[in-house]
């Protein structure tokens, strides 16, 4: 095979075993790699809990990964969420994907229990579990200079993973994050510190000459990009280059989402960043765009927040000190947490106990949730558990139990029915339509208006569903398309495929999603909006109104989103469906 | 949805790429949960198979208005005797369309099969007696309508500019192709050679906000209106009170309201995110020049004479399959500069080649692309020097064709 090793690593924690898999030719060609071969090794244990030892942490790379496809960098975490029930994935920056491949591995399946903390050390066709004992109650800056990993990938949990905590981490290579769905969790149950890969092989590339022709198509469009490569773009700004944006846009969640604008934002933004921390470039290997700034002046070294961390830890908590921001983001990192669902969740307690933080009260708090200490016992369960148990269940923004990101959905109805239908909760990336509804590509779409957004939503969701199983970064999907990168995997497989073939591969992986969370319970009722957004208006202006959302339009568009993925009324999957696109049905 | 379709039905009728009545009337579906039409038409059963077998939501079919449909015809003929693709070298195609699929007839399997790889297909359709007959043209999207707008107009727009260039590199390397003359003799009668009239417009320089954005909003419009651009193509932009106002990416420039970011020059918010792909060659021309209005559009005879080279010449250049990013050669038409450069800010990015060629020039023309144009206080000055260099390059085309066919 080109592209794929043809190998995956089954590592069995509980007998201290491993074991070598290899998949079908066709399995490989319908499931593709990361998100998608995740899913396939999920399916059988759905009927576990999601701290069951036998429920697998896999972690997948895809055909494209350690090639010259462009953004090809990444890696994919899946196992079950213990913040959500749902199924849990996350797209893993930094360069374990591609030293994962070198090694000559598609992917590993972690299942079983370790008695002790264990690293899992990958160099090349070794694989070997190595006590950490040492290192369990580190955080992962610790572990990072501990292990020294130089030119190896480094996966690793920190206390939060340790701790329970149910939004928890896995940081690799310091700086990038595989942070939604509580993954840390998943590996910390497992006691599983970290996973540390070297690789000296290369990917085999059917046809290294077209994949050169392709990467160059991508190029071009990607320089095309304004929001890539443009003045403002990810690539100068970072994504905090979003910031001005969401505020002009009057869909900044502010005030855990009671408003949409944030009077202090301009003095918040990437420039303020930019002054203050002068950073650099720096990315996911095999990554032209290098989005991530790294600050260079006397706090050299300090990676800048996010975009969704930049307004979260503003906006939505009433702060205003970028470097607050900073602290946050790094302690949230070195202590293995998501950003998003602890702001969210941070945000929700301010709601219900109408107490401030002063600086020195929130990154006390954040210690508290990732150690377990005081009220962050009660917050290391996510906001919407938080606020149930405080007995305001209105308080927590999440859907199926995932806290919102920074996209205030009054502005911008696709965001609204993505979030809402989502296989993994609240979640912008599923369908990611800030890209036509915000910056405009492939074309702008009326932002205010359910119009079309039914079908909009479920093909991007198929799109967004090959782009994670390729994998590529989303980001460069605001430039090409899988017209470019159909091209691009044939150049590496060489197999005879175009766009719609793979779209076709990404729609399975979608329904295959739908069918484990139904096995879970979840169905029409989950696929639910908090009610304030139907009750309550964004903060408008003489230009801008944002109403609440109509709710009898958004049932309208839900429902209209069923029929076109081949759900039933209920937003369950079908068998007949499921058989036409030639997806077990229910058999585990 | 529906009106969706219909606004881009009507925008093709606008913009003289299609009839409005009769079997050349534009088709524009739009899929939701249900599908719909801007009007009834016999292709349609065959177009709805099209959201069966393609993961799309909007779809345009197009058969082109004179003179696209004679050009279309001649290149798709042509590329069937070949690889089967028309190859444009303009920038707008190689950087988002790259390539133009074209098949025979009007075959389903044959539709699906090339629109699974590109954004849009050409059927040729020689026969008459089909209801399908051609030339056609069919763009589907995925998010909106406008995807298959642009598709079609982008496909007219690559094949006007491929076979005027094409023409002329035929003539002057002296071959003889009478199909080709003869079909330039038909289309001939549909190129302007004078555009409109100036139009009046806001005077500068302005001194209220509302009053830029009111004056890009008539530019824009009027230089649809005068046809010296495609609708879709181009931006534009003032720059007052330290911030440069400039229309959004993939604005079209007839529709500028609400589509208008101000940037401030001091770069203190990153809201230009979702300005034009030119912002740094709009702010760097800004800057080096102190004008305050900019208009860019892709006037066809401009991009078609950027192409013009001595054949001889391009033979023996180390870079003649990278004109549009390498051609070391100092170009120009009468005074104006002609310099490579790719859309947007990469490394061959026009942003590095644009700006100091404004040093010399009120107008630089982009190989392959088209004119920017400046203009001191306000778009009146802009708007002239669009013209006349347009103008200038319809003329200068015309004058060498006609030297070289009756000497």
């Amino acid at each position: 095979m080109y592209g794929w090793t043809g190998k995956i690593a089954r590592i069995d924690l509980t007998r201290q075993k491993i074991e070598i898999q290899t998949l079908s030719p066709d399995t490989y060609a319908r499931y593709l790699g990361g998100r998608g071969l995740g899913s396939l090794f999920l399916q059988p244990c759905t009927a576990l809990n999601w701290d069951h030892p036998d429920m697998p942490v896999c972690l997948f790379t895809g055909p494209l990964t350690a090639t010259a496809a462009p953004t090809s960098g990444r890696s994919h975490m899946v196992s079950m969420s213990p913040l959500t029930g749902l199924m849990a994935d996350s797209s893993m920056g930094g360069k374990i994907g591609v030293q994962l491949k070198r090694a000559g591995w598609d992917g590993i399946v972690i299942t079983g229990k370790s008695d002790l903390p264990v690293g899992i050390e990958i160099a090349d066709e070794r694989i070997t579990l190595v006590g950490a004992k040492n290192l369990w109650g580190m955080t992962t800056d610790a572990v990072y200079q501990h292990l020294a990993p130089k030119k190896a990938g480094l996966a690793c949990i920190g206390p939060a993973g340790e701790n329970r905590v149910r939004f928890a981490a896995v940081i690799t290579d310091r700086h990038h994050a595989a942070g939604r769905t509580g993954l840390g969790l998943c590996l910390g149950t497992k006691k599983v510190k970290y996973i540390l890969v070297s690789g000296t092989g290369r990917t085999r590339v059917k046809d290294p000459e077209q994949l050169k022709k392709a990467r160059e198509d991508i190029f071009r469009l990607t320089a095309a990009s304004p929001a890539l490569m443009g003045q403002y773009g990810f690539s100068r700004m970072g994504t905090g280059a979003m910031y001005d944006l969401m505020d002009n846009r009057h869909m900044m969640p502010t005030d855990n989402f009671c408003a949409t604008r944030f009077a202090p934002a301009g003095k918040l933004n990437a420039n303020a960043y930019a002054r203050f921390y002068s950073p650099r470039k720096h990315g996911c290997k095999g990554c032209h765009i290098l989005c991530k700034k790294i600050s260079t002046n006397h706090t050299a070294g300090t990676p800048m927040p996010e975009f969704e961390t930049m307004s979260h830890f503003t906006a939505l908590l009433g702060l205003q000190d970028i470097q607050l921001v900073t602290a946050a983001n790094q302690r949230c990192n070195s202590l293995g947490m998501d950003t998003i669902s602890t702001a969210v969740t941070l945000s929700c307690y301010r709601e219900i106990i109408k107490k401030d933080f002063t600086p020195v009260s929130l990154l006390g708090m954040l210690e508290d949730i990732a150690l377990d200490r005081g009220e962050g016992n009660a917050l290391k369960r996510g906001a919407a558990a938080y606020a149930r148990s405080m007995g305001k269940p209105d308080a927590a923004m999440a859907v199926k139990g995932l806290e919102l990101p920074a996209y205030d959905p009054r502005g911008a109805y696709g965001m609204a029915l993505g979030f809402a239908v989502s296989t993994r909760g609240g979640c912008h990336l599923r369908a990611y339509p800030i890209s036509h509804e915000i910056l405009r590509k492939p074309v702008a779409t009326d932002r205010f208006s359910f119009s079309g957004k039914a079908r909009i939503i479920k093909i991007a969701e198929d799109l967004n569903a090959v782009v994670d199983s390729l994998i590529a970064c989303k980001f460069i999907f605001f430039a090409a398309g899988l017209e470019e990168y159909a091209r691009v995997f044939s150049a590496v497989t060489g197999l005879d495929v175009t766009a719609h073939d793979l779209m076709a591969a990404g729609e399975k992986i979608e329904y295959n999603e739908r069918i484990i969370n139904s096995l879970k319970g979840f169905d029409a009722r989950h696929d639910d909006l908090p009610a304030r957004f139907f009750l309550q208006p964004g903060t408008g202006s003489g230009q801008i109104r944002v109403p609440p959302i109509d709710r009898a339009a958004f049932v309208q568009a839900k429902n209209a989103y069923y029929a076109v993925r081949g759900l039933s009324t209920d937003g369950l999957p079908t068998k007949s469906k499921a058989k036409q696109l030639g997806l077990p049905w229910k058999t585990w | 949805m529906e009106n969706l379709v219909k606004k881009y039905a009507r925008k093709l009728v606008d913009a003289g790429l299609a009839a409005s009545s009769g079997p050349g009337i534009p088709l524009v579906g739009g899929l939701d949960h249900a599908l719909v039409w801007n009007t009834t038409a016999p292709e349609i059963p065959v177009l709805e198979q099209l959201f069966q077998h393609l993961n799309i939501n909007c779809l345009v079919f197009l058969r082109p208005s004179p003179p696209y449909d004679r050009i279309i015809r001649f290149l798709a003929g042509r590329a069937l005797k070949g690889s089967g693709r028309i190859l444009p070298q303009d920038c707008e195609t190689r950087t988002f369309l790259h390539d133009l699929p074209v098949v025979e007839h009007f075959d389903l399997q044959a539709i699906v099969q090339a629109l699974k790889q590109r954004k849009s297909v050409i059927i040729q359709g020689l026969d008459k007696e089909n209801p399908c007959w051609g030339p056609v043209v069919i763009a589907p999207g995925n998010v909106s309508p406008e995807q298959g707008f642009v598709g079609v107009s982008s496909v007219c727009f690559a094949c006007f500019v491929t076979f005027f260039s094409d023409y002329l590199a035929l003539l002057k390397t002296g071959n003889k192709d009478p199909h080709m003359d003869r079909v330039f003799d038909q289309v001939l009668p549909f190129v302007q050679t004078q555009k409109s009239p100036l139009p009046d417009l806001m005077h500068g320089p302005f001194s209220k906000e509302q009053d830029v954005y009111a004056a890009m909003v008539q530019a824009g419009q009027k230089i649809v209106a005068c046809g010296l651009v495609d609708s879709y193509f181009g931006n534009i932009s003032y720059c007052w009170n330290n911030t440069l106002y400039i229309s959004q990416t993939g604005a079209s420039l007839d529709e500028l309201t609400g589509c208008i970011d101000p940037v401030p020059l001091d770069g203190s918010t990153s809201a230009g995110i979702t300005a034009s792909s030119e912002l740094t060659a709009h702010l760097d021309t800004i800057g080096r020049t102190g004008c305050q209005a900019i208009l860019h559009g892709h006037p066809r005879f401009c991009v078609i004479v950027s192409m013009d080279c001595d054949p001889a010449q391009k033979a023996a250049c180390p870079f003649s399959d990278k004109c549009h990013t390498h051609c070391p050669t100092p170009r120009h038409l009468a005074s104006v500069p002609i310099v490579p450069g790719e859309v947007g800010s990469g490394p061959f990015g026009l942003c590095n080649t644009l700006p100091a060629a404004f040093d010399t020039s009120d107008s630089v023309i982009v190989y392959g692309h088209g004119l920017f144009v400046t203009g001191k206080t306000d778009f009146t000055q802009a708007f002239s020097t669009l013209t006349a260099v347009e103008n200038l390059c319809t003329n200068r085309y015309l004058e060498q064709v006609r030297h070289l066919r009756h000497g």
